[in-house]
C-alpha cells in the first residue's frame, strides 16, 4: 500500500492497520464526534449488505420468471413493480429493467462511468465489476471479456451490452437450462449465479 | 468533463480478474468506508450527481490506482472539505477542531431500513415535450463539457436508434452543479458495434441518454 503522506495520532491498537485503514478509522471517529453519523447506523448499513441484500434476491426473481409466465410478462412490462412484489425495492433499484436472454441475444451489463448496479436484487457489486478492465473493455470487446469468464458466444448471437449511465438498473434474466423441466422454484433459484444475472455467465444444470 | 472515470473503450488495463465465491469485503476497513459514504450521503448535504462528480474530479492517477472503496473515501473527503463539514486539518488528525455545521438529517440506526427501502427515484414530472419516440434515428451530440455529463466519450457524435422511452428524469448535467433537477426526457439508445467501433459484428451497446444529448437525423 503506498504511503499516503499523512501522519495520524492513534491508539496503539492501530499498529497493525494499514495507513488507509487508519485513515478510515480516524474519519469515522471525526464524523461521529461532529455528530454527522450515528455509529450504530454504520453497523446497520454494513449488516444489511452483508447478510440481507445479495444475489440470492435476484435468483428468486429469475426462478419466478422461469416458472410463472404471468410474472415473466409483468417483469417485461414493469420490472420495478414485479420485483417489488417479491420484497426487493429501494436504493439503486428504483427504476428496474429486466433483460431476457434468448437464443438470438445475450445481454450483459456494465457501468463505464462509475459502478451502477442493481443493489436490491444483486447486493453490492463484485470487485471485477467495478474494476478498470471491466468498465473499459465490456463495451468495446464484450466477446473477449466473456471468454475470460469461460463463456463463448456464437457469432450469430448478438451480444448486447447495456451501459448503465442513468438511474435505470438492469437485471439479466438468463435462459433456463434444459434438463430442469419440473424443477421447483427453490431448486431453480439455487442454479442461478450472480454472473449470470450480470451477463458474464450462463446458467447450466448439473450433469 | 473528460475525466478518468470515462472508461469505455480504453484498452491496456489488463484482463478482468474475477474470483469465485467472492466475499462482500476484502479488508476490515472497506465496510466502514462504505458505510461512512452512505451515512454522509444521508445527511442530505449533496445529491447523487454531485457525489459522482466529486469522484470524477479526483486526480486521474489517484482515481485509476485506487481500489473502489478507497476512491469513494477520497471523494467523500473532497466533498466534506469543500462544503466545510470538516477541515483538512480535522481529517488529518481525526479530531474535531471547529464546530459541526448543521446538516439536514442524521440517519439513526432505526431509520436505515426505511431509507434504503424507499431509495431515491430519479423520475420527475415535467411539461417538456417528448422529442423522440421508439424507432427514431438520432445522432448524439459532439460535446466536451467542462462539468458533469453522462454522455460517455465513446458514444459522442454517433448514430443510434431510440428503443425505450423512460419518461422524464433528473438531468445530471444540471443537478451536479447546483442548477436544479431540470428533468429531461430519458431514452435508451441502441448503437451498433459497427457505428461505435467499426467492428463487423452484430453486437450492440445500449445507453441511457437524456434528450439534450441527442439530435434528430433525417
Amino acid at each position: 500500500m503506498p504511503h499516503d503522506g499523512h501522519h495520524h495520532e492513534h491508539d496503539n491498537e492501530g499498529s497493525e492497520l494499514s495507513p488507509l485503514a487508519l485513515r478510515v478509522k480516524a474519519l469515522e471517529s471525526l464524523l461521529v464526534e461532529k455528530g454527522y453519523v450515528d455509529p450504530r447506523a454504520l453497523d446497520v448499513l454494513i449488516d444489511t449488505y452483508e447478510t440481507k441484500i445479495g444475489p440470492r434476491n435476484g435468483a428468486r426473481v429469475v426462478a419466478r420468471a422461469w416458472t410463472d409466465p404471468t410474472f415473466a410478462d409483468w417483469l417485461t412490462r414493469d420490472a420495478t413493480a414485479a420485483i417489488a412484489s417479491l420484497g426487493y425495492t429501494g436504493r439503486q433499484g428504483e427504476h428496474m429493467v429486466a433483460l431476457f436472454n434468448t437464443p438470438d441475444t445475450h445481454n450483459m451489463i456494465v457501468c463505464t462511468l462509475c459502478s451502477c448496479y442493481p443493489w436490491p436484487v444483486l447486493g453490492l457489486p463484485p470487485v471485477w465489476y467495478k474494476s478498470m478492465p471491466y468498465r473499459s473493455r465490456a463495451v468495446i470487446e464484450p466477446r473477449e471479456v466473456l471468454k475470460e469468464f469461460g463463456v463463448t458466444m456464437p457469432d450469430e448471437r448478438e451480444v448486447r451490452v447495456w451501459d448503465s449511465t442513468a438511474e435505470v438498473r438492469y437485471l439479466v434474466i438468463p435462459e433456463r437450462p434444459t434438463g430442469t423441466e419440473g424443477w421447483s422454484e427453490d431448486e431453480l433459484a439455487e442454479l442461478v449465479t450472480r454472473n449470470a444475472m450480470i451477463g458474464t455467465g450462463v446458467v447450466t444444470a448439473p450433469a | 468533463m473528460n475525466g478518468p472515470h470515462d472508461m469505455g473503450g480504453f484498452t491496456g488495463f489488463g484482463p478482468v480478474l474475477h474470483e469465485d465465491d467472492e466475499p462482500v469485503w476484502h479488508d476490515g476497513w472497506e465496510p466502514r468506508a462504505f458505510a461512512l459514504v452512505l451515512a454522509m450521503g444521508m445527511t442530505g448535504s449533496w445529491n447523487i450527481d454531485e457525489a459522482r462528480h466529486a469522484r470524477e474530479r479526483l486526480p486521474a492517477l489517484q482515481y485509476w490506482r485506487s481500489s473502489y472503496y478507497e476512491m469513494r473515501h477520497y471523494a467523500l473527503i473532497l466533498q466534506m472539505i469543500e462544503l466545510g463539514l470538516v477541515t483538512a486539518m480535522e481529517e488529518e488528525k481525526g479530531r474535531m477542531a471547529v464546530p459541526a455545521k448543521p446538516v439536514k438529517r442524521v440517519a439513526k440506526a432505526e431509520m436505515i431500513p426505511a431509507i434504503l427501502a424507499s431509495g431515491g427515484p430519479a423520475s420527475r414530472p415535467s411539461n417538456r415535450r417528448q422529442g423522440f419516440s421508439i424507432g427514431d434515428k438520432i445522432r448524439t451530440r459532439t460535446i466536451n463539457p467542462e462539468g458533469h455529463t453522462r454522455l460517455p466519450r465513446y458514444a459522442r457524435g454517433k448514430p443510434g436508434e431510440i428503443i425505450t422511452v423512460h419518461g422524464t428524469h433528473v438531468f445530471p448535467d444540471s443537478n451536479a452543479h447546483g442548477h436544479g433537477e431540470d428533468p429531461q426526457w430519458l431514452y435508451t439508445v441502441r448503437f451498433t458495434a459497427k457505428d461505435l467501433w467499426g467492428k463487423d459484428t452484430r453486437d450492440a451497446v445500449c445507453i441511457d441518454l437524456w434528450e439534450p444529448y441527442l439530435e434528430a437525423t433525417s
